[in-house]
This record gives C-alpha cells, sequence and structure tokens, in this order.
C-alpha cells in the first residue's frame, strides 16, 4: 500500500490552548477517510491544516510523496466542498465551476469541455446558466461538488458536506458521493458529526476526542471493537449502555455489585482484583427473557420496525434496549445481558481491555 | 378598522408628500412668471408654459452676478463625481486591507481613520484652509474635491460589508487559486455591489450639495458650483431676479435628486443594511 | 473584527491603506494639529509676530457674551431641528410601515428631499415664507402677524430651523421605516396575540426596539444640523437679524475667514471638534457593539 496522503506530528495550538495533539495519518490512494467526533473535537481544523487554510504549529503533510506543508492552498492541487457551499453568488453554475480553471490559465475549449462532463455526470446540464440563489439545497450542494470535481485534483476535502439538506436528501446524496467518489478513484478526506455518515462512508475512521486520535480503523471495527469507552459511547445508536464494576481474582469475571457477577465469555482480562472497570452492553444486545432480571420502563420510543425502550434496573442503573417490533405487552419486563456481549473498558484510562493473551 | 387605519396613513404620507413637492413646484412656477411680478408677490399655482425659455436662458447665460449654469452645473457634477468614486476608491482598499490582511499597525491605521469618522470639513474649516494654502491647493479642482474625499464613513461602511463575508468564500476562492487582488475584483466588488450603489448615491448627494469649503476654498467664478452660484444670485439684494433664481434652483435639483431616485433601491437597501 | 481566513503578507495591505492613511493625515490631522497651536497663539493686527497664549484664547472665547449667546442658539437651533425632522419622519415611518396601495410612490415622494442641497432648501423655503413675495409669508402678513423675519430675530431662527428641518426629514423617515420593518413579524404578531393595541403596541414593542435606530438618528441629525446647515443661514438670515441665528459653525467663519482672527477661530474649532468627539463616543457607548465588533 503506497501512502498518497501523509499526516506525520500534526499539532495546532492557537496561542496556549492546543486544538490538536500530534496527529499521524496515512491514507492510501484513492482511499476514503472520514473523520469523525464531536463539536469542538478538532475535525474541522484538521481539514483546515490540510487545506493550507490554516498553518500547522509542528508536524508535515505530504501529498502524493511531496511536503506540502508550507505550501499556499493554491498550489496544493487539494478542492474541498464547503458545508454552507461557499458557492460564489454573483456568478452562474458554469461560472462557478470554471472558476478555479480560468485562474490557472485553462484554454476556454478545454474549461468548456470540462465543465460540461462534470455537469452531466452531476446531472446539472440543464442549470449551467442559473445563479446560485435560483438552486435548491442539493442543486447547490452538487455544484459545490461539481466545483471540487472539475478541477480533477489529487485531493478531495469534504467539511459536513450534508449537514444543510434535509433527512431525505441527506441519505441520497450520501449514496452519491459514496458513487462518485469511487468511480473517480480520488483520495478524500471528510469530516462530519455524523456517525451514520461515517458509517457508511468511510474506507476508515478516524474518531478524534479532544484533539487526538482516538481509533483509526475500519467503520466495523470500530463498531465491534472500540478502542475506548468514548468511541463506544460515541459510535452506535442508541449509546451503548455502561455499568461499574470491578475485576475479579485471576481476572475472569467483573463483580457487579448487587446486579451480580459476570464471567468473561472470551478469557480473563489483566490486572489486580478490584482494578475498576466499566463495561459496556449495546441496547440491541439486550435480551427478553422472562428468567432475567427486572427492568422497569420509563420511556417508550417506537421507531416503526424496532423500538428504542428506556428503563432502570432494580438498583436504579439506567438502561436502554431496543428490540424487533412494536411497543412492549408490560411495563415491567424481565431481561438478560448475555456475557459475550459486553466491551470491558479500565474505568481509569477508559481504554479497551482484551483478553490477555494465552502465553505460549 | 384597518380601512380607516388605512385611510389615516394615505392622509399623513399625503400631507407629507405635499409638503415636499409644494415648494419644488412654486419654485417651479416663480420660475416662469415675471420678476416684477413676484417681487410683487403674485405668486401662481399654475406655471406660465410660454415661459419655460427662462430654463434655457439661465444654462446659456446665468444671472446677476454668476456665469452661465451649465458652467455651474458642470463644476458640481465633477466635484461630485471625483468625491464620490475618489472616497469610494480609496475606501475599498483601505476597507480590504483592514479585513482581509494582517499586518504591523493594522489597528493603528484603522483607528487613526476611525477617529476621523465624523470629523466634517466644517469642524476644521480655518485650518484646513491653512493647509491648502500652504500646499498651493486654493483656487484649484484639487483643492475643492481631495480634503473632500478623506474621511472614514465610507471606510467604515465597506469594512463591515466585507467583514461579513462568509470565511467560507474566501477560502473557496483561495483554494481555485485567486490571489488577492483578484478575490477583490472577482469575488469582493460584485458581492458589495448594492452597498456600492448604495455609497455612490450618498456621497454624490454630498460632494453636490458642498457650500461652505467651496464658498472658501475656490473664489474664482470658474469653480462656481451651481449650489454657490444660486446663493450668490440671492445675495444682491435689491435686483433679486427670483424668476432666474427660481430656474437654477429647479436645474440645480435635478441631477442628484435623479441619482437619488434612479438608484432608489439600492440606495435604501445598501444604508440600511450598512448602517446597522 | 477577526475573520477566520485572510490573506498572508503585510506589503500589499499597507500599499492598499497608505492612500486614504496619507490624506487622512494632510487633511485632518494635520489640520487638527495646526488649530491646535493656532488656538494656544495670538498673532498681531499686522499678522506678522504670532506668540504662545495658553488658553487665553479659550477664556476669553468663553468669557465672551457673544460666543455664550452663539453656544445657547446652537443648542436650541439643533434640538429643534433634531425634533422636528425626527418627529416627522417617525409619523411618516409609521403610517407607511403597512401593505398600502401606492407605497413605492409614497416612498419615492418622500425620500427625494435628501438630495436636495441645505442651501437650495433655504432658497425653496424664502419663496414661501418671504414677507413681501413669499405665499405663506404675505398670508402671514395679511392675518396681521407681524412676520419680517429680517427684523425678528425668533422669526428668523424659525425660518431657519423648518428649512434646514424640511430636507432631514427623507433621512429619518428612511431609517425609521427601515427599522420598522426589520422588527420580526412574528413579535408583533405575538405581542398581538398578547392582547397589545395600537399606540400600547407602538409604546411597549416597536418603540423599544426601535431606540438604537432612534439613538443613532439623534446623533446624526444633531451633527447635520450643527455642521450641515451654514448654507441654509448664509442663504436666509447672514446670522442676523442681530446675531439671532449665529450658530457656532457660521461664527467660525464669521470670525476666521471675515474678521480675520484667526486665534480665537482655531479655539473655536478646538471646541467644536471636542463637542463632536464627544457626540461620537456617546454615540459609540451606546451602538459600540454594532460598530466595533
Amino acid at each position: 500500500m503506497t501512502a498518497d496522503l501523509v499526516l506525520e506530528g500534526v499539532h495546532k495550538s492557537y496561542g496556549q490552548s492546543a486544538v490538536l495533539h500530534g496527529i499521524d495519518l496515512a491514507l492510501a490512494a484513492g482511499e476514503m477517510l472520514v473523520i469523525v467526533g464531536a463539536s469542538g473535537c478538532g475535525k474541522s481544523t484538521l481539514l483546515r491544516l490540510v487545506a493550507g487554510l490554516e498553518s500547522l504549529t509542528a508536524g508535515r503533510v505530504l501529498l502524493a510523496g511531496q511536503d506540502i506543508t508550507a505550501r499556499d492552498p493554491a498550489a496544493r492541487d487539494i478542492a474541498m466542498v464547503f458545508q454552507n457551499y461557499a458557492l460564489y453568488p454573483h456568478m452562474s453554475v458554469f461560472d462557478n465551476m470554471a472558476y478555479g480553471l480560468r485562474i490557472r490559465g485553462r484554454s476556454r475549449s478545454e474549461i468548456a469541455r470540462r465543465v460540461e462532463e462534470t455537469a452531466a455526470l452531476l446531472g446539472l446540464g440543464e442549470l449551467l446558466a442559473r445563479k446560485p440563489r435560483q438552486l435548491s439545497g442539493g442543486q447547490r450542494q452538487r455544484v459545490a461538488m461539481g466545483r471540487a470535481i472539475v478541477r480533477e485534483p489529487k485531493l478531495f476535502l469534504f467539511d459536513e458536506p450534508l449537514s444543510n439538506l434535509d433527512a431525505k436528501l441527506r441519505v441520497s446524496m450520501r449514496a452519491e458521493i459514496r458513487r462518485l467518489q469511487r468511480r473517480l478513484g480520488v483520495t478524500s478526506l471528510y469530516v462530519t458529526h455524523d456517525q451514520v455518515e461515517a458509517m457508511t462512508l468511510g474506507d476508515r475512521l478516524l474518531v478524534l476526542h479532544q484533539g487526538r486520535a482516538v481509533q483509526l480503523a475500519t467503520p466495523m471495527e470500530v463498531f465491534e471493537r472500540p478502542a475506548d469507552s468514548y468511541v463506544a459511547g460515541f459510535i452506535g445508536a442508541p449509546a451503548m449502555n455502561f455499568l461499574s464494576a470491578t475485576l475479579l481474582p485471576g481476572g475472569g469475571g467483573a463483580d457487579l455489585g448487587p446486579l451480580g457477577r459476570l464471567e468473561f465469555a472470551d478469557g480473563p482480562r489483566p490486572g489486580p482484583a478490584g482494578r475498576r472497570l466499566t463495561l459496556g452492553i449495546r441496547p440491541e444486545h439486550v435480551a427478553l427473557d422472562p428468567a432475567g432480571i427486572p427492568f422497569t420502563v420509563d420511556l417508550v420510543e417506537p421507531l416503526g420496525s424496532e423500538t428504542v425502550l428506556i428503563g432502570r434496573l432494580p438498583q436504579g442503573e439506567m438502561l436502554a434496549l431496543k428490540r424487533a417490533g412494536g411497543p412492549p405487552p408490560a411495563e415491567t419486563l424481565a431481561i438478560v445481558l448475555p456475557p459475550a456481549q459486553f466491551h470491558v473498558f479500565d474505568a481509569a484510562s477508559g481504554l479497551r481491555l482484551d483478553p490477555a493473551r494465552a502465553a505460549g | 378598522m384597518s380601512g380607516c387605519r388605512d385611510w389615516l396613513a394615505h392622509l399623513v404620507l399625503g400631507l407629507g408628500a405635499a409638503l415636499f413637492l409644494l415648494p419644488i413646484w412654486l419654485a417651479f412656477c416663480a420660475a416662469t412668471l415675471d420678476p416684477a411680478a413676484i417681487d410683487r408677490g403674485e405668486l401662481s399655482l399654475v406655471p406660465r408654459l410660454d415661459h419655460l425659455g427662462v430654463f434655457l436662458e439661465v444654462l446659456r447665460h446665468g444671472g446677476p452676478g454668476v456665469g452661465p449654469v451649465w458652467r455651474m452645473l458642470a463644476v458640481s457634477a465633477a466635484m461630485a463625481l471625483a468625491i464620490a468614486l475618489g472616497k469610494i476608491a480609496i475606501s475599498i482598499l483601505s476597507a480590504y486591507a483592514v479585513v482581509f490582511f494582517r499586518f504591523p499597525f493594522r489597528r493603528t491605521a484603522f483607528w487613526i481613520i476611525f477617529v476621523t469618522l465624523m470629523l466634517p470639513v466644517e469642524v476644521r474649516i480655518i485650518p484646513t484652509y491653512a493647509v491648502m494654502a500652504d500646499l498651493h491647493f486654493i483656487d484649484t479642482f484639487q483643492g475643492l474635491t481631495v480634503p473632500l474625499i478623506a474621511s472614514a464613513t465610507a471606510t467604515l461602511l465597506f469594512r463591515q460589508t466585507f467583514v461579513a463575508i462568509p470565511d467560507e468564500l474566501l477560502e473557496a476562492a483561495r483554494m481555485d487559486g485567486a490571489g488577492p487582488l483578484r478575490f477583490l475584483w472577482d469575488v469582493v466588488l460584485p458581492v458589495s455591489a448594492a452597498n456600492l450603489a448604495a455609497l455612490f448615491v450618498i456621497l454624490f448627494v454630498y460632494g453636490w450639495n458642498q457650500y461652505l469649503w467651496p464658498l472658501l476654498a475656490a473664489t474664482s467664478p470658474r469653480l462656481d458650483t451651481v449650489v454657490i452660484g444660486i446663493v450668490k444670485m440671492i445675495g444682491i439684494d435689491t435686483s433679486t431676479e427670483w424668476n432666474k433664481v427660481m430656474a437654477t434652483a429647479v436645474l440645480a435639483l435635478v441631477p442628484p435628486v435623479l441619482v437619488v431616485v434612479g438608484l432608489q433601491r439600492w440606495f435604501v437597501k445598501g444604508l440600511t443594511e450598512g448602517e446597522k | 473584527m477577526e475573520r477566520r481566513t485572510i490573506f498572508p503578507g503585510w506589503r500589499l495591505p499597507l500599499l492598499l491603506v497608505a492612500p486614504q492613511l496619507l490624506l487622512t493625515l494632510v487633511f485632518f490631522y494635520w489640520p487638527a494639529a495646526e488649530g491646535l497651536w493656532q488656538s494656544l497663539t495670538r498673532t498681531d493686527a499686522f499678522g506678522i509676530h504670532t506668540r504662545f497664549v495658553g488658553l487665553a484664547n479659550f477664556a476669553a472665547l468663553f468669557a465672551d457674551p457673544r460666543y455664550r449667546s452663539s453656544v445657547a442658539i446652537t443648542l436650541v437651533f439643533c434640538a429643534a431641528v433634531t425634533a422636528l425632522s425626527l418627529g416627522s419622519g417617525l409619523v411618516l415611518a409609521l403610517a407607511a410601515d403597512r401593505e398600502l396601495r401606492g407605497r413605492d410612490l409614497y416612498r419615492v415622494l418622500l425620500i427625494w428631499p435628501y438630495a436636495v442641497a441645505p442651501a437650495i432648501a433655504a432658497v425653496l423655503w424664502l419663496l414661501l415664507l418671504n414677507p413681501q413675495i413669499g405665499t405663506i409669508g404675505r398670508w402671514l402678513v395679511a392675518l396681521g402677524v407681524h412676520w419680517d423675519y429680517a427684523l425678528n430675530g425668533t422669526q428668523a431662527l424659525l425660518l431657519v430651523i423648518v428649512a434646514s428641518a424640511w430636507k432631514q426629514v427623507s433621512y429619518n423617515f428612511l431609517f425609521v421605516l427601515a427599522g420598522l420593518q426589520s422588527i420580526p413579524r412574528a413579535v408583533i404578531e405575538a405581542a398581538r396575540m398578547d392582547g397589545a393595541k395600537g399606540f400600547h403596541r407602538f409604546r411597549t414593542i416597536q418603540l423599544p426596539l426601535l431606540a438604537p435606530t432612534l439613538f443613532f438618528l439623534v446623533i446624526v441629525d444633531l451633527v447635520y444640523a450643527a455642521f450641515d446647515t451654514f448654507g441654509v443661514i448664509q442663504a436666509m438670515t447672514q446670522g442676523g437679524p442681530g446675531r439671532a441665528t449665529e450658530t457656532l459653525v457660521f461664527k467660525v467663519y464669521q470670525d476666521g475667514v471675515v474678521n480675520l482672527d484667526l486665534g480665537s477661530s482655531a479655539a473655536q474649532s478646538v471646541v467644536l471638534m471636542g463637542g463632536v468627539i464627544l457626540l461620537t463616543a456617546l454615540q459609540f457607548r451606546f451602538l459600540g457593539r454594532r460598530v466595533a465588533s
């Protein structure tokens, strides 16, 4: 795998406050990497550093083997799709798309050809003479994409490009972005706070939390083996349930207090007895079972094909569960927490605890 | 109930409009009357259409104490245009620099300009005259216009417009490869068109209506503006030819009123959005 | 005032501010400094010797009853012009702030006087109010009023106030109307749901929301009345009769240009500048967030 975009130890501070604490990253050619995180985690800053709109405090950015850290944005051969589209309001769709090519001194005929090709690709052929204010939100979004595509850049940057669209359009544009990116094969960085976008669009995800990369992996791996309790809580809806526990002597299980003892299904965790743990279980893994512990339902959220129930365990622990079908028959149910579905995290650091490898 | 209120509104607005129009209409009528009849107080609300020649006459030959009115109109127009365009040009450049760059003493520069915001030329008229005399600018067209070009209002207005331009637009342009001057010309100016038009109206009217400074800075009849000319005409107490004075007044009103009414839509939009 | 993104470099921006900075320094700061210096000196009758006199010019100024009466006249004049033009503008704007047939026509008819030069407004009003030739003037005389502003100082002041205010109504109308229209419809509708009606609604909802606009207009009108009305006075009364319409700016001109008393005139300019700066500071104290943020 040849790395196309490489970030090495990228730091960014504004005065005393550090926003990014050393990000390392390598994207393969043609890869779509989604940077996801809550607002204020530094994801947009990271994108703007790659674009050259801000300068790094420390570190390097390499694109196709060249160090572009100190280069002007115009000289980086990168195109960006902005959250609010940033179309030039006084220019037609054609001129919006042609502007970058004109500045680069391309011939009229080449500009016309490339703009028309791109417009056809995006279904904008009929709209080339219109001004942005005469377009719908979805059409503006396409023009913003077209403006990036027409330049045939080495790298695409997407800064929450779908967040200004309504829910339905968002789904269809998501699919379209995926299709186009695959087809054009251009390496892409995509920033979003929406976990559905992150899961569906990315070849890999980078989860950012308070300026640090907490996990870099495929979407399924992030979902199935979250690197820490933050990621575990951030990815997945409704969010993962967390319970406090302590490690039992020998590491083979956990003491959940009044809820009883849990025996780890996949092997013992390291650490001294009494180590404080956070146990996580996803709502969809909580099962109804007449032989289980009582669960008092406080809130029912029917979603049609499935239903989310939020309620309490006997000792007052809040818990969410998701079941197929409609609302449950009763206000008090009985549930079981299948041992195999638990994620184990260190309570102090939040880090995932995997079973200790059986020695040799 | 709302019908009754509309009726009241029509009454108020109609009365206001009439109060504005009445003096002009009277002036127009007076222009077509005999000066002797005016002196006798025989003003009429009906113009004598066979006497419209008085407008041509003042345009060609002027009146008592002043040269031809076409000449004064030309001086006024040149002065108003020079002031409006000059102010717009220097203000755009300085506002652009202050908003879109960081440079040493940027804040200092801004405050140096900003402090002059409300210091009209009338306040510093005598010392400005002295400085102009030192520069040998008295009785020149530059002297008439340049001191009025320096003021902060336009700079402040443009600064406000520019600050409101979304960051993303600049970012998109930078990624498209636009440099600072290109961005100014291709994006900032077209986007600020309404404010440009509004400011042009304000400054054109400001320039056209100047009185005290031209009175002081240009004594030669060659540089008489039409506003100066009119006051000169009524200054000759004993033999004021009121019909010619009124004809000149009407002519002097036409250009700035046309500018205001013609660009009204932009003017209202740019002015009210800009000041807030 | 900070943007997230900017252009790099410092030479180009310095070049771009240079013209305005240069003009400002030459035509504002240099005259201001010169004025300040002149206000502290006195030149002899032959214009040969100039000596430093400290604050003597200012002391003489404030001791001069003529100057004090000019201050009083200016205050009355400015207050009257502001009240008259702002009040009329407010009434007209309230009438125009509704769906009304011919609204655009009314707007044109009410805006155009903005373009009229104060000096020309004066000439137009002479035609109405002159006791010999003016329509209203003769009418007043016929009614038995002793209307002659060439002799009666109060009447002369009234004359210049009316002519000055007349021209300024448009500007006030325009801004108040824009201010009224920028009040969100939802706020008015909520007030209607709450049962607020007519004048009560105006006083409790629209007026407070309009306050910043009105305050801005008061300052603008005061500055207009104080400085832009020289032409009106020069055309109508030349400061007379006696000194009944001699405002501060008119007096600066009289003393500096006509009487050539440069020291006193400069001291008066400095006082005026102080006044303007005070007004500006007041404005930014209240509206500063809008402009400086």
